[in-house]
Order: C-alpha cells, then structure tokens, then sequence
C-alpha cells in the first residue's frame, strides 16, 4: 500500500492558515460585506471597525503606531512600495541605494529597476555564515546615500542579520533604514523602533495568515517617512496605497498577529527543538552533511542542509509523495544556476545543488520529524548509491583533480 | 511538475546500477556533465568480442531525477546493440520515451553524450578507429 501521509517542511515559502484565524475572517465574507471606505452606512462602519482593530492587532506584534502601518497586497508589494517610494520621494536628496546579495527577489528584483530609472545601487556581500559585514556597510554610504535595505532573516537560510547595529550606523549616518522581514515577524520578537528600522515589509501567510495580504510599517515621527504611491487611486491608507481594502484579509492577518504575539516564544523553543533534532539526527546517521549559514544568528526552526554528492531536485523524488520542502538546487530552471543565496555564502556549486531547507512550523509535530529524518536519510542513501562522484569520493579520488565537460 | 510513469520507475527502480572495471579492454567508459552543473553521468559498456555486440550497460548518475531516468533508459537501449546500433541512439527518442519535460531535455542529451563518450573509450583502448559521431557534441 502507499503510504498517504504528507508532511508539510515548507513554512518559509507559505504556512498554512490557523483555524482560529479562518474563523475570525469568515463573518466578513458574508454578513459583513461592506466596503471600509464607505462612509455613508452601517456596512462599511462596520468593516472600518474590523480594519481599525486589525490595524491595531498588527502594529501591537511590532510596538508600533497604528497609524504607521500600511496594508498592501503582500510583501512583494510592499518590497516594491519601499524602495521605489522611497527613491522617488528622497529624488532631491540622493539616488543611492544599499542592499545585500541575499535579499529576496523582489528586493533585489526591484533595486534592478531602480537601476534602469537612474538610482545607483551597491550589493553587499555577506561572510560564510551569510552576514554582512558592518563597516563595508558603513564604507558603501554616501552623500548620494538615501536608504539601507536589509532582510531581517534570510528566507534559505533563516540567518539573522545584525539589525540593530545596522540601524545604528544607518542613525550616525541619517539613512532611512529599510527591511523586508517576512521571515521574522510572528516567529521572532521583531521591533522596528528600538531597532532603528524605518521602514518595514511583512506578510501575513508566513504567519499563519491568509495569502493576499500584507503590511508596510512606515515611520511616523523622527524621522517622518514618506514614500510615494506607486498604485494611483482613491488615496487610501494615508495615501500611500490606494486600492479597496481586502477586509476578510486584513482581519485574518489581525487574528494571526495577535495569536503570534501570544504564542511565538513557545513556538519558538518547540521548533528550534525539533529543529535541532532533524539536524542532529542527520549528522548521526549520514556523512558528509553540511549546514548552511550561521547556527548562532538564525530563525529557530528553519535549516539549510548540504547532502554532498547527492543532487537536491533528485533527491527531493525520493519522498516527495510524503514530505514536501524546498530544494537550493534550481535544476528545474532554464538556468542550471543553483541558489544565489547559498552561493553568496560561498558554497561551491556542487554544495549549493546538494542543498535540502526545512522549514517547520506551528503544525509540525514530533513525529513529523521523525518520519522526515527517517525518509530523508533513506533517500540520500540511496542517490549516494547511484552518485559516481559519491563513489569517487569514497575510492579517494580528488574530485578537483577530474577535468569535467561542463554543459 | 508532474513526471510521465516510465520516468518515475526507471528513477525508483533504476536498471544496471553498477561499476565495471574501467581498466578491462573490453569495457567502455563515458564520464559527462560536471558537479557544479548539477550533473554527473557514468556510463559503461561492456563489448563482446566475437560479435562486436555491447553484451553489457552500466551507470551511475549524480542528478536530478529526469537525469537518472535518462541514463537507466539508455543502459536498457544499449544491451544487445551494435556498436553502429548505439551511437545511432538520438537524445529525442529519449525524450519521447520518458515524456521529458522542455526544462529536462538537457538530461537526454547528457545521456547522448555518455553513450558517445563509452563508445569513443572503447574504441580508443583497443586501438580501433574512433567513429566520427562520437566527436559531435551537443555542448
């Protein structure tokens, strides 16, 4: 018989939604359907009312104004409405920007465009443990300089940056201070004030909120940040995001916040348990295993894992029927190139194609894991048996010394 | 993405997984493809020598799993074929075969330059003149 289970690794690309926040969003579906920026009747007082205290309930999870936080579609979004906002907003003061080579695309995707409009942009590089290095960062700002943008945890890895020593140099300097923190907010204690972060994407469904629906947290005072609208419309959200709100989304996003305020610390010490489990587990079971980025600066309960020898996407077949991650193999794209991020760490290639991330979540049992370590294991077992570079390597033969056809 | 029957077997259940003694006159030997890439394909064959028949077919693979299905194929195509027979072995019927994806089509040509690549040894080691197919290369 086949075996039916399926476990679910892959929190960071999305979390599933918490009962508890579906039932939140269902009466505003149906019996309260109105339109938050209507005025005139009890529909859309209504739906204003469920915004207003969502907007509460998100910025409580930051220590945060209600007033500062803007809803959009997602982070991709809100990424976008930073960083372009921000560049057309500061024209007069300066075009240069500072990023990271490990940022998520629509970071990096976005700098891209700001490039082609003009704007000057400097990718830093980070160390073998995926941080940046400070004075480099200080080094890179300018006169020109008018923002900082860093990821406050890597997605790949869940490797934390130096946020608060970063925000410091952004302060000497009179930089605004800009992070896409999707992978941190509701898992890890995120609080952009004390951290000298201005400007601020989150998303709701990596919390255990519904998809569709975000937040773009903007200083109010010291500084007062502005960025320009990039969707024209009827000026909604302090006019810096026009477009009818997504009630039922926002009250979700409310409901997950506030949970996440409440839970994150037991959720946190249960995963980074668990967490700490699969990696030991491997490293008694298998050789050649390899973690990817910080250990001691990352989110606790993701895991960057290299199989030497073993091909990411290959192994992912052994058991994906039951178990579902992601792979920094991107052997599936037209491009053969492996994951930028665990290039810019330095890995080699080969490394970075053997690479396996787990991702655990609120919903992850123990016994999950252990079903995970067990097929894992088996499966690089057996592409190890069918790997000639495994068999090179256990004949000791030096792979550098092999002339390869690359293709 | 959502992979064809005969991919899925021939990846759970490859075929003449194995090493032959790359140092036996009779064996041939194709390594291709390159770890940083992602792939890696050992193929070998063995060639009787009263027939001139490829009387074996070995592999081992480091790849993804459309990579490893390829060379599984190509060790079953091989068997009992000339050596004619073989370099006439075009990655597109691999393709066919497999239902390989556009993204994979790199594997069957990987998988096309293994069996050249074997070919080109055996024919080297035994002081035999090298078939011009086996210089074509889809690199």
């Amino acid at each position: 018989m086949t075996d039916k289970r399926m476990i679910y690794l892959d929190n960071n690309a999305t979390t599933p939604c918490d009962p508890r926040v579906v039932e939140a969003m269902l009466p505003y579906f149906y019996q309260h359907p109105g339109n938050a920026a209507s005025r005139n009747h009890p529909y859309g007082w209504q739906a204003e009312e469920a915004v207003d205290y969502a907007r509460e309930q998100v910025a409580n999870l930051i220590n945060v104004d209600p007033k500062e936080v803007i809803f959009t579609s997602g982070a991709t979004e809100g990424d976008n409405l930073a960083l372009k906002g921000v560049f057309e907003m500061y024209a007069r003061k300066g075009n240069h920007i500072i990023t990271v080579k490990t940022e998520h695309k629509a970071v990096l995707d976005a700098c891209k465009k700001i490039e082609k409009m003009g704007g000057e942009v400097t990718y830093l590089d980070v160390d073998s443990e995926g941080l940046i290095n400070l004075e480099e960062l200080e080094a890179a700002i300018t006169d020109k300089t008018i923002l900082v943008s860093v990821m406050w945890a890597n997605n790949e890895t869940g490797v934390i940056q130096p946020m608060k020593k970063i925000g410091e140099i952004c302060e000497k300097h009179g930089v605004l201070f800009f992070s896409d923190a999707v992978q941190a907010v509701g898992k890890i204690p995120v609080d952009p004030k004390e951290t000298g972060v201005h400007i601020m994407a989150f998303t709701a469904h990596k919390m255990y909120g519904p998809k569709g629906v975000g937040a773009l947290f903007v200083n109010r005072k010291k500084p007062r940040v502005k960025v320009t609208a990039q969707l024209d419309g009827g000026g909604h959200e302090r006019g810096m995001r026009s477009g009818t709100l997504n009630v039922p989304g926002i009250v979700g996003f409310g409901k997950a916040a506030e949970i996440a305020k409440n839970e994150m610390a037991q959720d946190a010490e249960r995963l980074s348990k668990l967490r700490d489990k699969l990696e030991n587990g491997f490293k008694e079971i298998l050789e050649e295993v390899y973690v990817n980025g910080s250990t001691e600066n990352r989110m606790p309960h993701v895991t960057n894992i290299s199989f030497k020898h073993v091909e990411g996407e290959g192994l992912m077949m052994t058991f994906n029927q039951n178990i579902a991650l992601s792979s920094g193999s991107a052997c599936t794209s037209a491009s053969l190139e492996p994951s930028y991020v665990l290039v810019a760490l330095g890995l080699g290639d080969d490394l970075a194609h053997s690479s396996l991330r787990f991702s655990l979540g609120r919903f992850t049992k123990e016994e999950d894991i252990d079903y995970a370590l067990e097929a894992v294991a088996k499966g690089v077992n057996h592409m190890r048996d069918l790997s000639p570079i495994w068999e090179m390597y256990k004949e000791g033969v030096d792979l550098e010394s092999i002339e390869w056809s690359e293709h | 993405m959502a992979y064809s029957d005969k991919l899925l077997d021939h990846f759970k259940n490859p075929r003449n997984v194995g090493t032959m003694n790359k140092e036996d006159k009779k064996v041939g030997t194709g390594l291709v493809g390159a770890p940083e890439c992602g792939d890696v394909m050992r193929l070998q064959i063995e060639v009787d020598d009263a027939s001139g028949k490829i009387k074996d077919a070995k592999f081992k693979t480091f790849g993804c799993g459309s990579a490893i299905a390829s060379s599984s194929l190509a060790t079953e195509w091989l068997k009992g074929k000339s050596i004619d027979e073989a370099l006439s072995i075009d990655n597109m019927a691999i393709v066919e075969e497999l239902a390989l994806p556009p993204v994979k089509i790199h594997c069957s040509v990987l998988a096309e330059d293994a069996i050249k690549a074997a070919i080109k040894d055996y024919q080297e080691k035994n002081g035999l003149e090298v078939s011009p197919e086996t210089e074509s290369s889809h690199h």
